[in-house]
């Protein structure tokens, strides 16, 4: 085995030049070579108490996979990790690894940790470029369980659930299979042949992947179940998106962050679809600070935007996104007016010419400028918006990406399912909601948060469905 | 994939086609809505259900060609596919403990107003059609309608067929004349349902707007749909997807609704210009 690695720094990641990226939509980061790889995975000091797996919503065993890499065994590091995740190319290039399993690292207290995420990424890649053979596809228990949604939560449990001999359908809704990682993250951040490539691999595991099926309407969950369905797990995503109460919020040009996103991604506008129109070019405002205005800010650079704003009311340091998407678009880029918030989005408005094409288009927001007063309940200091500073940025479209909240279509149509004040789905420890054999996990139990705690609770949803059908 | 299993030229700029998606028919309600795509590059397309047939698990769409995506619909012929179709989608037209009904259609929102006039006359219900059109040429679905009304004006803008004028016409003086609605159900362009709307109100006759607003997913995620409704003077954002396609006529800011409607008025006038020619060239 290679000498340990006791570098401070870890291997940098190679990235497309900023300059050159912000033009076009492939990847940003490029991988770790094999070199780089075991270079890095030599930095591993293969910790006996692996604080980083504690770190690890789904649990991966880090530093056994770490292991085969230093051995240059990485089809056998793939299948570790595979043992654990289900989409192990997705989770190593949006997983916030520095919150999670690389914030526990022992090397990072005396300089940077392991990167992780950068080697469960190359591993990973590297498996799906030189493996050949298939997974082999486990024998039937008989059990059939009902999965709704196909994001990252559903594909989880899908995924494990598969693995254990269950026969899986998963119902999506729109006519591609991935939910968020396919309408949501561009495909600079996650390229849409890696997700296809997770759906494959689940497929020849046996899952069967329902499209335009959307639960609540097309079919119930009670539906489900007299179609001899003996779980059910609800993985819908979060759904309607939040707008401000701003005037002007109507004018042509406002979109919602998942409206942006999913003309360009899903509907294909980043490759020039002809057939999706997108406003497109001239100054862009995002208002909102986490991964997705980040995305949405990007995206709008790449479609060939001249100047774009993230309009965000606190500072640099409350940001939601992750340091890493804010650094890529601060090099792209991006312009930040932060401690702003918008008040008013200005239309262009002919009152000679009630006919004039123009009118109602977006010309402007108008913000208000603000300062940090007395921290909050959860210790954030609350912005105050300071007199007379009023602005106008002079902009043509407006994204707003301020969050959203549960799609209503299923807990309509569900009898006994229990949600919360915010409309989400209430489950225990388990996942297991108000009502029998009904699950649920992501973003409809918690509102929009990440990839990985989606996975998470897909995975913990799987668990108990296990234990529920083996013991029925 | 989802086959065509009958085609018809209404008239001709409207077509009708019955789609085989046995799971949307089986659910399908007056006053919903489906989003198809045409092909695998294809943009998404939401069109309201103009009828079902549960046992042979079809759905009927009535559309008019108006942009690139509908000039490629009109273009697959019986027995080809459809590369989605998915629904039903939307709040069905609320229509329990109705007795007289006055429905008003304009153009191809005739089409989605026949199954509401159908049912409502099955539920044994009085109704009174109002259907109009731009002129004879355009003119659909007459003898249908004749079918399940009490009642049926026929307009036409031109006074080529039918009665000469606007269909707030007959309205006006039905209202005046003293008749009683329990609700008006209307469909068609927006400027006419807001015409409608302004019509009724004097008389305050509860009415009904099927709103058919630019859309993506058609399930509540990406906000496109929105409109703006004001309710005892307080604006509130809904989503024509999950929260209609049926709303309070009264409360309706139309104005908004048209403007958000042309925001890609443009881009679709080039895109119909650009599935013509590429047709003008197969053909040749």
């Amino acid at each position: 085995m290679a000498k340990a690695n006791m570098s401070l720094q870890r291997n940098a990641m190679p990235t497309q030049d900023p300059e050159v990226r912000a033009h076009n939509f492939q990847e940003v980061a490029l991988g770790y070579t094999e070199e780089m790889a075991i270079d890095e995975a030599n930095r591993c000091l293969n910790c006996k108490n692996m604080p980083c797996v504690n770190g690890c919503p789904v649990k991966i065993h880090i530093p056994e996979f770490i292991s085969k890499i230093k051995e240059g065994d990485f089809e056998g590091a793939y299948q570790i990790i595979s043992k654990s995740s289900s989409l192990p190319a997705v989770c190593g290039r949006v997983c916030p690894q520095e919150v999670q399993c690389e914030s526990k690292c022992v090397r990072g207290i005396k300089g940077e940790s392991v990167g992780i995420g950068r080697l469960e990424r190359f591993v990973a890649d590297w498996h799906n470029t030189f493996a050949t053979e298939a997974p082999a596809r486990p024998e039937s228990n008989g059990h059939r369980v009902a999965i709704v949604g196909s994001g990252p939560s559903g594909l989880t449990c899908a995924g494990d659930l598969a693995k254990k001999g269950y026969e899986v359908t998963v119902y999506e809704a729109l006519h591609t299979a991935g939910g968020v990682l396919v309408y949501g993250i561009p495909e600079f951040r996650l390229p849409k042949k890696i997700v296809a490539k997770e759906v494959e691999t689940l497929k020849q595991l046996g899952v069967k992947v329902e499209t335009n099926v959307v639960i609540g309407k097309t079919l119930t969950i009670d539906e489900l179940f007299e179609m001899g369905y003996e779980a059910v797990f609800v993985g819908s995503g979060a759904g309607l998106p939040n707008f401000m109460g701003i005037p002007g919020e109507s004018f042509k040009g406002v979109y919602s962050a998942n409206e942006f996103l999913t003309r360009s991604n899903l509907m294909k506008a980043y490759l020039g679809n002809p057939e999706t129109p997108i406003m497109k070019g001239g100054n862009v405002a995002i208002v909102g600070g986490g991964n997705v205005a980040m995305d949405a800010a990007r995206t709008a650079l790449r479609l060939g935007a001249e100047n774009v704003y993230i309009v965000y009311r606190r500072s640099m340091e409350e940001l939601p996104a992750r340091k890493e998407e804010v650094e890529h678009a601060e090099e792209e880029g991006i312009q930040f007016r932060l401690l702003c918030n918008p008040i008013e989005i200005v239309g262009y408005n002919n009152p000679e010419d009630p006919r004039d094409p123009k009118n109602g288009f977006v010309t402007g927001i108008k913000c208000i400028k603000m300062e940090l007063g007395e921290p909050d309940a959860k210790g954030r200091r609350r912005p105050v918006a300071i007199p007379d500073s009023e602005f106008e940025i002079p902009v043509d479209t407006v994204v707003i990406s301020i969050g959203t909240s549960p799609n209503p279509l299923i807990k309509s149509t569900t009898e006994g399912l229990e949600v919360n004040d915010h409309g989400g789905i209430i489950v225990n420890e388990d996942g297991l909601s108000s009502r029998t054999a009904v699950y649920a996990g992501g973003d409809v139990v918690t509102g929009a948060a990440t990839v990985i705690s989606a996975m998470g609770a897909g995975k913990t949803a799987a668990r108990a469905i296990d234990e529920y059908l083996s013991n029925k | 994939m989802y086959k065509i299993v009958n085609k018809k030229a209404l008239n001709p700029t409207v077509t009708m086609m019955d789609i085989y998606a046995p799971l949307v028919a089986k659910k399908a309600q007056p006053g919903q809505f489906i989003i198809l795509r045409v092909d695998e590059e294809g943009e998404r397309i939401p069109l309201t259900v103009a009828g079902y047939d549960r046992e042979a698990g079809t759905v009927k769409i009535i559309f008019q060609i108006v942009g690139g995506t509908t000039e490629k619909l009109n273009h697959k012929e019986e027995g080809e596919y459809l590369q989605d179709f998915v629904g039903p989608l939307g709040v069905a037209t609320h229509l329990n403990g109705l007795k007289k009904v006055c429905i008003v259609g304009g153009g191809v929102g005739c089409a989605i107003a026949l199954p509401i006039a159908q049912k409502l006359h099955e539920m044994g219900a009085d109704v009174t059609s109002i259907i109009g059109f731009r002129n004879k040429d355009l003119l659909i679905l007459e003898d249908e309608f004749n079918a399940c009304s009490n009642k049926l004006r026929v307009m036409t803008d031109d006074g080529s067929y039918g009665e000469h004028g606007n269909v707030t016409l007959p309205l006006k003086e039905m209202l005046e004349g003293g008749e009683k609605f329990d609700m008006i159900i209307t469909i068609g362009p927006l400027i006419m349902m807001k015409f409608v709307v302004a019509t009724a109100k004097p008389f305050g006759t509860p009415i009904t707007a099927s709103m058919n607003p630019i859309m993506i997913d058609g399930t509540g995620m990406c906000g496109g749909c929105r409109l703006t409704l004001n309710i005892d003077g307080k604006k509130v954002t809904k989503f024509a997807c999950v929260d209609g396609p049926d709303f309070n006529g009264y409360e309706i800011d139309f104005d908004e609704a048209m403007s958000r409607g042309r925001m890609y008025a443009d881009f679709e006038r080039h895109a119909y210009e650009d599935a013509c020619n590429l047709f003008k060239k197969e053909v040749k």
